[in-house]
């Protein structure tokens, strides 16, 4: 209830062309994470799949049926705003109310559903009140909110945690994969934030200009890159990647090492180099490390306590079995 | 920062303005009160005398006054109902996407430009007058008898004329909250099943509501004071049929040059515009209120 396929399907703006041929099957259940850097075309993709652009060609199938033509509300997907896009003048019931009472839902299952989501998001003592008096994170338990009660048989969620602040996201994004756990509807979110799409993801799909260039659980994406862009995509901080004499001594164009699998000494190592900037976050200090003839910077994770400072002298070594190898077209060899 | 002492020294400074504007607006409000109480006519220079309430007597007993309070208010609430729901209705048209968008929009605030003595006789003389008129040609092209606007519908024919030259006004301001609107709240009822009625009646007439009370309490203080465009169409006839109070005072003290009595008149017209305007306030102000 809630596999989505798309085939073949494209969009163009006029004579721009945003998604060129795209094929990509979503099952039931999973929570899907489309990530990409801006304009990649993930919030188009989201938004031909809700009903509210026009594809150009190709063909949406929702649990096998085409919904290329249908309008949005037919299609029985939800989704949520990165604005919330809460109806301001209304109470948050009736925020929560209005697409039951669209669909001419009965009375008492309308109060039914709204207590119940309320009761699962914590809105329960907040019914009564307009959008404008909640916070950030209430406004969207409250989108939230109305995307559940409509019971669809999948949520769609358009970069919902940019509005909020840091310690909000990380507390929102627990909520929603909880919610995910709880209710096993198909979810498809929508974020540019990596680190959101390796927590909460079943599956991630990576774009780049509206191609798909990696389809994969967060570990596959993270030990198996497919090419060079998905290789510095994912993962934080960022995988070095260089190219030269060092990639030529392992047969390849270039190589990529995560910063989190070199080894740094301040006595041997493979190479050597100075340090710059050390970003110091307790259990872990990230080294900035300079005029190693390698790239501009090479980052190298290393035990919070190394004593190295700004302008030291220091050695990295790469753990030869972790290294990603790229063939001249950025492939993955 | 306001200190006790720069506060004080501030409304020092600010004070000769504030009194000159207070001066500017009591001594004609207080000359007219006077005046209200006396026997003055123009007729008759110099034989002013204290008359008492006898001028608001008159001028509250005469027939035409119940005339020209009905027309008053039949003309605000006329032009009122057509421009706020013209309005809307043009402001969701040229909300759309569509060729030549720019200079529609210029050609439809127009009208707000032409001062009102000079749309009114173009009304009068180019499209309502039997012979001559554009319609009065449409309907003999229609092998029918021409209508004379004026005197069979007079009062019809001004709200008709005044709601011309006030729907760009109400069409500007409901455009620009209309574009206000974000558009996310209209895809989030999209997805939610809102049909494009409900659309408009469940997000876009409450978002437009506090942008359509601006548009009737304005509208409201100018529509009060309609004079030109009865001055140069009916002169507030046949009869008293298009008389509306502004009319009716300027009769009374310039044509009857009572000015003792059109005073009266003037001061009865304060206390029924406040009349109004509490009323309009505690009917639509809430709209105002973030």
């Amino acid at each position: 209830m809630g596999r989505i396929t798309l085939d073949k399907v494209t969009k163009s703006f006029g004579e721009v062309n945003v998604i060129p041929p795209l094929d990509l099957t979503i099952n039931d259940g999973e929570f899907v994470v489309f990530v990409g850097p801006s304009g990649c075309g993930k919030s188009t993709l989201l938004r031909l799949i809700a009903g509210l652009e026009d594809v150009t060609s190709g063909q949406i199938r929702i649990d096998g049926k085409d919904a290329t033509q249908q309008a949005p509300a037919q299609r029985g997907l939800a989704m949520v705003f990165q604005s919330y896009a809460l109806y301001p003048h209304m109470s948050v019931r009736k925020n929560i109310a209005f697409p039951m009472k669209m669909a001419g839902v009965p009375e008492d299952e309308q109060k039914r559903r709204i207590d119940s989501a309320a009761a699962a998001l914590n809105l329960t003592d907040y019914l009564d009140r307009r959008p404008g008096q909640l916070s950030g994170g209430q406004r969207q338990r409250v989108a939230i909110g109305r995307a559940i009660v409509r019971e669809p048989s999948a949520f769609l969620f358009d970069e919902p945690l940019s509005n909020l602040d840091a310690a909000l996201r990380v507390g929102m994004r627990l909520e929603i994969m909880e919610l995910h756990k709880r209710l096993a509807t198909t979810m498809i979110y929508v974020t540019h934030d990596q680190v959101e799409a390796m927590t909460m993801a079943d599956k991630i799909v990576v774009l780049r200009a509206g191609n798909i260039e990696q389809v994969g659980s967060p570990l596959e994406l993270y030990h198996t890159p497919r090419n060079e862009f998905v290789a510095g995509f994912i993962g934080s901080p960022k995988m070095n990647i260089f190219g030269g004499n060092p990639a030529q001594q392992h047969g390849a164009t270039k190589i990529g090492i995560r910063p989190e699998h070199i080894a740094a000494s301040t006595e041997t190592g493979t190479w050597s180099g100075v340090v710059g900037v050390a970003e110091h976050l307790g259990s872990d200090t990230f080294l900035h490390v300079h005029e190693t003839g390698l790239a501009e910077t090479v980052t190298v994770r290393v035990d919070g306590e190394l004593p190295v400072r700004h302008g030291d002298r220091i050695f990295l070594s790469p753990d030869e079995s972790k290294l990603h190898r790229f063939s001249e077209q950025g492939l993955r060899a | 920062m306001a200190t006790q002492h720069s506060r004080a020294a501030a409304r020092l400074m600010i004070s000769p303005a504030v009194l000159l504007l207070l001066g500017w607006m009591i001594v004609p409000l207080v000359m007219t009160l006077y005046f209200s109480f006396l026997r003055y006519n123009l007729l008759m220079p110099g034989m002013e005398e204290f008359t008492g309430w006898t001028n608001y007597r008159f001028f509250l007993t005469d027939p035409a006054f119940f005339d020209a309070l009905g027309n008053t208010l039949l003309l605000v609430g006329g032009v009122l109902l057509i421009t706020v729901i013209g309005g809307t209705l043009l402001a969701l048209l040229l909300d759309q996407p569509f060729w030549g968008q720019g200079v529609v929009r210029i050609m439809v605030i127009a009208p707000f430009f032409v001062m009102p003595t000079v749309s009114a006789l173009v009304w009068k003389n180019m499209f309502m007058n039997p012979v001559n008129g554009l319609f009065g040609h449409f309907a003999h092209f229609l092998g029918l008898e021409p209508y004379d606007f004026l005197s069979q519908a007079p009062l019809a024919s001004i709200i008709f004329i005044v709601s011309w030259q006030w729907l760009p006004f109400a069409t500007l301001i409901l455009l620009t909250a209309l574009q206000s609107l974000d558009q996310e709240q209209l895809e989030a009822a999209e997805m939610d099943g809102a049909s494009a009625l409900s659309r408009f009646y469940y997000i876009m007439v409450p978002h437009l509501s506090r942008a359509i009370t601006v548009v009737i309490l304005i509208q409201t203080i100018f529509l009060l004071s309609i004079f030109a465009e009865i001055l140069v169409t009916t002169a507030g006839g046949p009869g008293t049929a298009s008389t509306n109070l502004t009319y009716l005072i300027y009769v009374q003290s310039l044509l009857q040059f009572d000015v003792g009595g059109g005073s009266a008149g003037g001061v009865v017209a304060i206390i029924l515009a406040n009349i109004v305007a509490i009323f309009l306030m505690r009917m639509i102000g809430k709209n105002l209120d973030a």
